[in-house]
């Protein structure tokens, strides 16, 4: 494949096609875990690191795989993959892994990672597939930095443990949202930021649901 | 008796699968456009959620937990971090054993409901079920009302919003909120409010 393609390949699912906001994949595990940029990083390390290798293993034995199994064959190959990341965090990231809790394990189950090994990489060869699944992880780690910050920054005045604005408590102005740590604040905050981007990216809007009957005009 | 029933309301309302904790997005965005399939998809959740978390319990009881090969003369033997591969092939054959049942005995439902049951092996909902009841150590009547009371959970959160989505069919709402963005709001909104039911059950 040409170079071009490649890059595009890669650049795409950054912004412009970005598995969260366009494709709606892998939402479930974006929102939980983005209380802290911590969480949020490790996450996104660990399904970009399955997300690239699963990607490759699937490409790599494409032509073997028979169709009909091969949603299950798939499902095995992240969950062993998966597996591995698990207990890697929590030899060596306990606090972390500790908060994680259970999503870590549901990088199986992410829509993304079988989205993309499903629609891409089960039918292009090894290098094409590893560059869009590290291209779709960073688009998905982007999301899941811009709102990981967001949340922490407004919600306990912090960024990875630093403190950034001070708190009332320490003698500065800032009280802490307690809202922003709370389930609803990510909903409207990935809705604004969907909102933000189809602002810039008009083609992304989505066509409206009825078109209401056009009023007749005098003189029509 | 008055504990499971607590359990019930605790995981159908505080501790809501998509609305408090993030899971199953994917299909409940996907599936709130219209409300009878929001309907299908939430009786399927209900079913299939109550069916796999039990039987998650047992296998995790029988072949997974530290000890359970003490029977055979191995109490060293600790499989537990097998469990993610064990849930997922488990969840796999209930969801393809119920299309089958189904379809040979009741096809009036199978062609209702059928064709949401292959989509819930990859929902994070149903795989977060079982991890739930072994990381909160739940027993095998525990796990059952744990598994209804979260599909009923999800089933209840998926209709809201169809039927809120339906009322805005007609709004005029501004060109880059349109479906995706608005159903994001909704659904902060539906969790604000159910997140006033955390006082209702105290655990």
């Amino acid at each position: 494949m040409a170079r071009p393609a490649l890059r595009q390949t890669f650049l795409s699912p950054l912004i412009r096609e970005n598995p969260i906001t366009l494709q709606i994949l892998g939402i479930c595990s974006a929102l939980a875990v983005t209380t802290s940029l911590d969480t949020a990083l490790t996450m996104s390390v660990s399904l970009t690191v399955v997300l690239v290798l699963s990607a490759a293993i699937i490409s790599m034995i494409r032509r073997h795989i028979p169709v009909s199994i091969r949603l299950i064959l798939q499902i095995l190959i992240v969950a062993s993959l998966v597996i591995v990341i698990d207990q890697v965090l929590q030899a060596y990231f306990f606090g972390i892994s500790q908060r994680l809790s259970v999503f870590v394990s549901l990088i199986t189950t992410n829509c993304l990672v079988l989205g993309r090994t499903e629609s891409f990489a089960r039918s292009n060869p090894v290098i094409p597939s590893v560059v869009d699944a590290a291209g779709n992880g960073l688009g998905y780690s982007l999301i899941l930095i811009v709102i990981g910050t967001i949340r922490e920054v407004l919600g306990k005045g912090t960024l990875m443990g630093q403190p950034v604005l001070r708190s009332v408590e320490d003698g500065g102005w800032f009280v802490p949202l307690n809202l922003m740590l709370l389930a609803p604040s990510a909903f409207f905050l990935l809705g604004l930021l969907v909102w933000a981007i189809r602002s810039a990216l008009p083609e992304q809007v989505e066509p409206p649901a009825h078109t209401p009957p056009r009023r007749r005009e005098a003189g029509e | 008796m008055t504990e499971l029933g607590s359990l019930f309301l605790r995981a159908m309302f505080v501790e809501n699968m998509p609305l408090t904790f993030f899971l199953g997005l994917c299909t409940f965005l996907a599936l709130s456009r219209r409300v009878e399939a929001a309907l299908g998809l939430g009786v399927t959740m209900m079913f299939v959620l109550g069916l796999t978390v039990p039987l998650n319990r047992l296998v995790y009881d029988l072949f997974l937990a530290p000890g359970a090969w003490g029977w055979a003369g191995h109490p060293e033997i600790d499989l537990s971090y097998l469990a993610l591969l064990a849930f997922i092939g488990v969840i796999a054959a209930t969801v393809q054993l119920l299309e089958i049942l189904l379809q040979r005995f009741v096809p009036a439902i199978h062609a209702a409901f059928g064709s949401f049951l292959p989509l819930l092996t990859v929902q994070c909902a149903i795989l977060a079920g079982s991890l739930f009841m072994v990381e909160r150590r739940y027993d095998l009547a525990e796990s059952a009302v744990f598994g209804f009371g979260s599909g009923a959970g999800f089933a209840l959160a998926v209709i809201m919003l169809a039927a809120i989505r339906k009322r805005l069919a007609y709004a005029d709402l501004p060109a880059g909120l349109r479906g995706l963005g608005v159903a994001f709001l909704l659904t902060g909104m539906l969790s604000l409010g159910f997140s006033a039911f955390a006082q209702m059950v105290t655990s």
